[in-house]
């Protein structure tokens, strides 16, 4: 169980998709022009991942290896096609303004990346907690650079007005925007990954470590 | 290298350099002697600015040099690094951008023009030497894409109470006339700079002095303001609006900011090529750029963009055109 918690909380921090693997960059710089599409976009990159992940590792030994991206691909697509058909019938404000990058999360390599990496070396139930993990980790990424972009960009979040008479950074949901936001996310967050690390390793040396 | 011709050449360059044990006389320049002398070259410029604009001029001034170099100290003192911001290379970043706006903004855009061109501009890449875009036009190319209306609003010069006045650039690019004649202004109005514009870049006769001061003392060579506003203007001459070859040589070069950014912009020590074939290279690219983004971009000013988009290229030209070494034969094919 203790390994099971590890597998899904690893997504959130430390192998978080978005500041810890770098993967995923093209929604993630496209979609995060406002709140709403990163929510939509993050559950549906979970909804596929939590898909695939499933298929794959329960059918990871029958998969040859020589050709298990195509196989990959297949069962990936798949999900992305039932997402795509159900956002289209029940969500359809939210298909329009994702656009092309609903069918695009095919090639999102965070869903290929879980395939190759976790899914068809694991059993089933870790695959899941994999895919939970990084999911969640996806979209609350995704959710917090767009708050920022949303709120400086368009002077909103969520759509509703926060301070009345603040003349919007235009720039800020353009691309340079999303470029400049997530640098400076991936910077502090590694700012403080780094601190933490030299943190330990003083402790671990402690005043044994000068004698 | 072959052995032989190669100790010749040491022997010859070791009969040409003279350098001899110490002491050795200090040429008594520093960094920050530098940037104060950029900045007090600046300064005619700034006062013709605050005549023809009056007090809001000022204003946008004041804010963005203490925005700049206030947010130069805290970003030091929260990465514990020297406190440097003193030496006037944070004080000249704030004076090239006010210059850069117009004397109508609202008090908040030269602040967060400050904030933007040191902390995302400057600091982030490593501070002072290590950035790569001029981070004053770094930041006035963020406040044009965030703010466009604010940042396009001009005064007419000596009246600017209420009368908004567009510059002559933009009115060129909206086809509004041809002939400097048909826009009320003379080549002297413009040279003196009553017209409509950018605080600093409307008087071009105390930016000529400015620069003037700057070329005697060997701080700028001439290398990268004559090829930038030589080819801005040829090019505009060549592919005139009324047919080749009749173009307008001096409106082109006296309009827009061409001569502020040709002398004290593109020139920068840190963003710029190092040699002066790289420099005159430079200038050249820049006033290649600004051309064809005035004749056919969206914008009727390309100046800040081509110096931008040339600072990219400016370790590329750094790389290829790499001094002989001395002692070293030139390469004979």
């Amino acid at each position: 169980m203790k390994q099971l918690i590890k597998e899904f909380t690893k997504g959130i921090t430390i192998e978080n998709p978005t500041f810890g693997l770098v993967l995923g960059l093209c929604p993630t710089l496209a979609v995060s022009t406002s709140v709403a599409n990163a929510i939509g976009m993050g559950l549906a990159a979970t909804f596929v991942l939590l898909g695939s992940n499933i298929i794959i590792a329960a059918v990871r030994k029958l998969i040859p290896n020589e050709i298990r991206i195509p196989c990959f691909i297949v069962i990936i697509a798949t999900f992305v096609t039932i997402n795509e058909l159900v956002m289209k019938a029940y969500f359809p404000a939210l298909n329009a303004s994702l656009g092309i990058f609903v069918p695009l999360i095919v090639v999102n390599c965070i869903v290929l990346g879980r395939a190759e990496a976790f899914a068809c070396k694991n059993s089933v139930v870790s695959s899941v907690f994999d895919a939970l993990g990084m999911g969640v980790g996806f979209t609350i990424a995704l959710v917090i650079i767009a708050s920022i972009r949303e709120f400086l960009g368009a002077g909103t979040l969520l759509g509703a007005t926060l301070i009345k008479g603040f003349a919007p950074v235009t720039m800020m949901i353009l691309a340079p925007g999303a470029l400049l936001t997530m640098g400076l996310l991936i910077g502090i967050v590694n700012y403080f990954h780094i601190k933490q690390k030299t943190n330990k390793e003083i402790t671990k040396a402690g005043c044994d470590g000068c004698k | 290298m072959p052995d032989k011709p190669a100790q010749e050449n040491t022997t010859e360059a070791i009969n040409q350099l003279h350098v001899f044990t110490s002491p050795h006389i200090h040429s008594q320049e520093t960094v920050s002697k530098t940037m104060w002398s950029v900045f007090l070259a600046l300064v005619p410029a700034g006062i013709a600015g605050i005549y023809f604009f009056g007090l809001p001029a000022l204003k946008v001034i004041i804010i963005s040099i203490l925005s700049c170099v206030i947010t130069e100290a805290v970003i030091q003192k929260l990465n514990h690094k020297k406190i440097s911001t003193l030496d006037g290379s944070a004080a000249l970043t704030g004076i090239l951008l006010a210059y850069n706006l117009s004397s109508r903004v609202p008090f908040w855009v030269p602040l967060v023009g400050g904030i933007f061109a040191i902390a995302i501009a400057k600091q982030v890449f490593g501070g002072l030497g290590a950035n790569i875009f001029n981070p004053a036009l770094a930041a006035r190319a963020f406040l044009l894409a965030s703010w466009p209306k604010q940042m396009t609003e001009f005064v007419s010069p000596l009246n600017p109470d209420a009368i908004t006045q567009a510059t002559p650039l933009m009115l060129l690019k909206e086809g509004k006339f041809h002939d400097i004649t048909q826009l009320g202004i003379s080549y002297w109005d413009m040279f003196i700079g009553k017209r409509g514009g950018c605080i600093g870049e409307v008087c071009i006769i105390a930016l000529l002095l400015g620069a003037a001061y700057l070329l005697w003392k060997s701080y700028i060579w001439w290398q990268t303001p004559a090829g930038f506003i030589l080819t801005l203007g040829g090019l505009s001459w060549i592919f005139g609006t009324s047919g080749l070859f009749k173009g307008d040589f001096l409106f082109s070069i006296l309009s827009g900011g061409v001569v502020l950014g040709a002398f004290f912009m593109a020139t920068d020590y840190v963003t710029t090529p190092i040699t002066k074939k790289g420099q005159l290279v430079f200038g050249i690219s820049c006033g290649i750029i600004a051309f064809i983004i005035r004749r056919f971009g969206g914008y009727p000013e390309g100046v800040s963009y081509s110096i931008l988009i040339m600072n990219a290229f400016a370790p590329l030209i750094d790389r290829y055109l790499r001094p002989r070494k001395y002692g070293t034969k030139l390469k004979t094919a």
